[in-house]
């Protein structure tokens, strides 16, 4: 493993594969009466959080202390950032304390990039603007894998707004690099430029997209999209593109159902659906714990780091 | 005391000169420039070694000096020491200082920094609308009367298509062309980076090359309306160029430009080597290579009139932030003559007379000032060029106050060997080519 994780992009598949089979034992241990080991007891970690975040942040945070980490998190107000202090110099500080690693969340892409060039912590990317979202991905697989067995040829539908997204992102590049069929589908303002050159479909057809599909990942639209003229509106969006048990039927009969988090109901994905028998939803979010204790142990240096 | 530059290879499209030629300067005046001038008793010989060109003062008509009110970043002192390092000598610097060149104090300010700094001369530009806030018209008559020779609300296009009419009529009055920044700027909304591949990689908002091809094509059909000058500025786009054509081929006074970055890199500098680095965050933002390829097709075709460098200055600590929160911009006066000697001379896209032309002849045509010429009278404004010198660029060595390049470290073949500006030698090269030229000169 590199020293930092930043995003999908710098993982080789093998790499990938090591965190997945690392979180598979790692999913064990949140299953014991008494969920903790020693493994990261002595280091430090700190989760700065520049954007609020309730699941990301909860997820590390038990991932920290059932490795036995000393861990705090810090939600850095936006007013800390109108008082002046940069981004580098709020770090430093941090650095200053000889932390081991730095979990990080911030509404600029590549904020975790400039970060890693400064700070000797290793650095975890917790999701980047519209970048990268490196553990989510990760806690996808882990999910997909666990019900399909394996992620190479399933064909995955991603639905929503793919420009916004960088659950997107981080998808797209682990799934491809893993050999599964990519399908992204959402209005057509709201796809990147360049979109096929990530190797994937592009389908602004919601039933094309997910026609047959394995799996299929809902992404959230935000209300404000209607300011940027994104989308007429909700009730429009959910009309032309939210999942419903009409169109999950399009799918393969055992195609299982996905969405990062937080949901908006009946504006992306109808409740019926988000509740169904098919959804992992909420497995997602239990995985989530494993993978992220894997990353921390794997960066804090595997078996030789003990 | 006359002094002969004898046996230079002179390159001097104006009076479609380039071989072996003497130049006769007398005080800040070329007198005269022949083959094998006599060397009468009252003239100093300086003998130019072979290798070097002797060529008309380069003009860099778009850099920001940011003085007043931006002194941290550069000021006139320092970004004129940059321009003569560079080979520049003459620059015409854009309004958007604090407060706005909009009137004919802060011209007169400019000026008056200008001459104490005694060094590249200083062309100010005033601007368009007052503030630059895009309502009202500045003072036009003012700012010519004061000294300024072209206008602009650079950084920013002019707001309306009203204001722009109105600037383009009363502008013609006094002879000064429009400089436009294009940009229509709901397309660029959040934008920081090129709209394609690479900018959604990184999740960076993207600006589409129409955001500055849909603001040229309104400005050229103001200018037809109007019979105004229109020049755009760092042209970055291959539909403006278009644009740029269209008009030229309809008789529309429109020129254009594009820096030496936007013909030298593109849009995959956002991720490799540096991903992420700030110093790639200009605008317009570095395009695809169908775009940085249709540019060189321009320079080369005759369709691009000028090279210039929107030497853009910024302090470390504005640019050691966030891609999104870095301001736009990178330095280009001390790096502009080698990246063109080597990219654009040398890789054979276009001719030492045609770079001339772009970084002298057509500058001086489209402000209106003295320059661009080796003729009998002209100011003694000289560059002297080593288009063969080995070249590392250095920010350390820079005179710019500012450091904010991305072509550290670049290996270039070409370079300055000395700039004299009326008749006084105001740098002279790395490794002294030419140091026996007496610095009186």
């Amino acid at each position: 493993m590199k020293k930092d994780l930043l995003g999908i992009a710098e993982l080789s598949s093998e790499e990938i594969y090591l965190i997945l089979d690392t979180a598979e034992a790692m999913r064990e241990i949140g299953q014991r009466p008494i969920k903790k080991v020693p493994t990261l007891r002595g280091k430090t970690v700190v989760n700065l959080f520049f954007e609020p975040s309730t699941r990301t942040r909860t997820s590390f945070e038990i991932a920290e202390k059932r490795l036995s980490a000393d861990t705090l998190s810090i939600a850095v107000a936006a007013s800390s950032v109108l008082k002046g202090e940069t981004l580098v110099d709020t770090a430093m500080n941090i650095e200053a304390m000889s932390p081991d690693m730095i979990v990080v969340r911030h509404a600029a892409s590549g904020a975790c990039h400039l970060l890693s060039r400064i700070c000797r912590s290793r650095i975890i990317n917790a999701g980047d603007g519209m970048h990268e979202h490196p553990t989510q991905a990760l806690l996808d697989a882990f999910t997909i894998r666990e019900h399909k067995k394996r992620i190479d040829g399933l064909k995955v539908a991603i639905v929503g707004d793919l420009l916004h997204s960088r659950v997107l992102r981080s998808n797209v590049l682990l799934l491809t690099k893993l050999g599964a069929e990519v399908w992204v589908s959402g209005p057509r303002t709201l796809v990147p430029a360049g979109m096929e050159r990530f190797g994937v479909r592009v389908s602004t057809s919601v039933e094309e997209a997910v026609a047959d599909a394995d799996v299929i990942m809902m992404l959230r639209i935000q209300q404000e999209r209607m300011q940027g003229a994104f989308i007429p509106s909700l009730r429009e969006y959910f009309t032309v593109f939210g999942m419903t048990a009409e169109r999950v039927a399009r799918a393969k009969p055992d195609a299982i159902i996905m969405h990062p988090g937080p949901m908006n109901r009946g504006v992306e994905i109808a409740s019926e659906v988000a509740d169904g028998p098919y959804s992992v939803i909420l497995e997602q979010v239990a995985n989530g714990v494993a993978v992220r204790m894997a990353v921390l142990y794997l960066l804090a240096g595997g078996p030789e780091g003990e | 005391m006359k002094r002969l530059l004898k046996g230079g290879r002179v390159v001097d499209p104006a009076n479609g000169r380039d071989g072996v030629f003497d130049v006769l300067i007398d005080g800040d005046r070329i007198v005269r420039v022949g083959r094998d001038l006599p060397v009468e008793a009252d003239v100093m010989v300086v003998e130019v070694p072979s290798g070097l060109v002797v060529c008309p003062g380069l003009i860099d008509m778009h850099v920001h000096l940011r003085e007043p009110g931006q002194e941290h970043k550069e000021t006139i002192a320092t970004g004129t020491a940059a321009a003569v390092a560079g080979g520049f000598t003459a620059v015409a610097c854009m309004p958007n200082t604090h407060p706005v060149n909009d009137n004919a104090g802060v011209t007169e300010y400019i000026l008056k920094k200008a001459a104490e700094a005694n060094l590249a001369r200083v062309y100010p530009i005033g601007a368009v609308s007052r503030g630059q806030d895009g309502e009202q018209l500045a003072d036009i008559a003012e700012l010519r009367q004061a000294g300024c020779v072209a206008l602009s609300d650079d950084g920013r296009p002019v707001a309306t298509a009203l204001l722009m009419r109105r600037a383009l009529e009363y502008a013609g009055m006094f002879k000064m062309p429009v400089i436009e920044h294009c940009e229509d700027p709901s397309l660029k909304a959040g934008g920081v980076a090129h709209e394609g591949y690479h900018a959604s990689t990184l999740g960076l908002h993207g600006i589409p090359g129409e955001a500055e091809s849909i603001m040229a094509l309104r400005d050229i059909s103001l200018a037809e309306l109007t019979g105004g000058c229109v020049h755009v500025a760092h042209m970055s786009a291959r539909q403006t160029l278009d644009a740029v054509r269209y008009g030229k081929t309809r008789g529309v006074r429109v020129t254009c430009e594009v820096t030496p970055h936007h013909v030298v890199l593109t849009d995959e500098m956002l991720v490799l080597p540096i991903p992420y680095d700030t110093n790639v965050k200009m605008n317009p933002p570095l395009r695809a290579s169908e775009d940085r390829d249709a540019m060189l097709a321009g320079l080369a075709d005759g369709s691009v009139d000028v090279i210039a460098t929107d030497h853009a200055p910024h302090h470390y600590d504005e640019k050691h932030v966030e891609f999104d929160r870095a301001p736009f911009g990178i330095t280009g006066l001390e790096t502009a003559v080698s990246l063109c000697l080597d990219r654009l001379v040398h890789a054979g896209v276009i001719s030492l007379a045609r770079l001339i032309e772009l970084l002298s002849v057509n500058p001086a045509k489209i402000l209106g000032v003295a320059g661009g010429s080796l003729a009998a009278g002209a100011p003694a404004d000289v560059t002297i060029l080593a288009p063969d010198l080995a070249v590392t660029v250095s920010v350390a060595r820079m005179r710019s106050k500012a450091k904010n390049t991305p072509f550290d470290g670049w290996q270039l073949r070409g370079g300055v060997a000395a700039t004299i500006v009326g008749g006084r030698v105001v740098y002279e090269g790395v490794g002294s080519l030419l140091q026996f030229l007496p610095p009186a000169l």
